[in-house]
């Protein structure tokens, strides 16, 4: 059951992946937003298969839920037209770029089916679940991030700080 | 049997998803949809560590899951603000047009 729900949620997710970069409904970057919550909505159905409950609704709070509504919101306030967005050309640089990519992706395939072979792994989902029952709560997670990683949780939240204060400078006509 | 399911099914979809991520960014000129792919690329990251952190049982990888969500959220404030900027003055949004650093 759960390899049947692990394929169907990774054909979604790949084949929405592909519609959000090589969109076959057109030019327009809003069927890519699209496209690209739903690619999330199915990652996040992954992690709740990896008992990861936490970021999967954190998942689809911050990532469907704000930063996809900040895309939408500047899609829409930029309102492209076909000569605004541009053509797009096929130049050598990208056919290197993408033997390269495919070199890489074929290698990175290469190694993980290798490892498997030399030392199987299943990851045992219904069996038990993991050892600690709480595992990918919010309570576990929480407290990890407010033992183990204080310091790199406060550092976040200057970046976050720098980040508002930088796109308002940028965005804004006069400052 | 059928309720148990290897690891490195998770690692090659999240390999897949970069994969994808990657080209777009390397074929569209389109600036909005570089930015996207460069959020799914980040997102299957995110898949590979928190696939790590349940093969473990240790729940550190949620929490740098965590923190790359918030990362991501800065990259993409500041990276809107810098593309509604270049619009508004080059009234394009095609990257092959952005080669100077100021206008």
């Amino acid at each position: 059951m759960a390899l049947i729900l692990f394929f169907v949620f990774a054909i979604a997710a790949v084949l929405s992946g592909i519609c959000v970069a090589f969109s076959p409904f057109g030019n327009n970057p809003v069927y890519s937003a699209i496209a690209l919550i739903m690619t999330l909505f199915f990652l996040a159905c992954e992690f709740v298969l990896l008992h990861a409950t936490f970021i999967a609704v954190l998942q689809i709070l911050v990532y469907a839920g704000a930063i996809m509504v900040l895309f939408t919101f500047v899609i829409m306030l930029l309102n492209l037209s076909k000569e605004e967005i541009g053509e797009e050309r096929l130049t050598l640089t990208k056919v290197v770029g993408l033997v390269v990519v495919l070199i890489g992706l074929t290698y990175q395939i290469g190694r993980v089916i290798w490892a498997h072979k030399v030392a199987p792994v299943t990851l045992h989902l219904t069996d038990g679940g993991p050892s600690n029952p709480a595992f990918g709560t919010i309570q576990d997670v929480g407290v990890k991030l407010f033992q183990d990683f204080l310091v790199p949780f406060e550092v976040t939240s200057i970046l976050l700080l720098v980040a508002i204060v930088g796109a308002v400078v940028l965005a804004k006509r006069k400052i | 049997m059928i309720n148990t399911i290897p690891i490195h099914y998770f690692l090659l979809l999240s390999a897949m998803l970069f994969t994808i991520g990657m080209l777009g960014v390397i074929f569209r000129r389109n600036a909005l949809i570089v930015f996207m792919s460069i959020e799914l690329m980040l997102n299957a990251v995110n898949l590979t560590l928190v696939t790590f952190s349940r093969f473990r049982g240790d729940s550190s990888g949620h929490v740098i899951a965590f923190l790359v969500m918030a990362v991501a959220a800065a990259e993409a404030a500041v990276g809107l603000a810098i593309i509604i900027n270049i619009f508004r003055h080059k009234k394009v949004v095609n990257i092959d047009t952005m080669d100077r650093m100021k206008y």
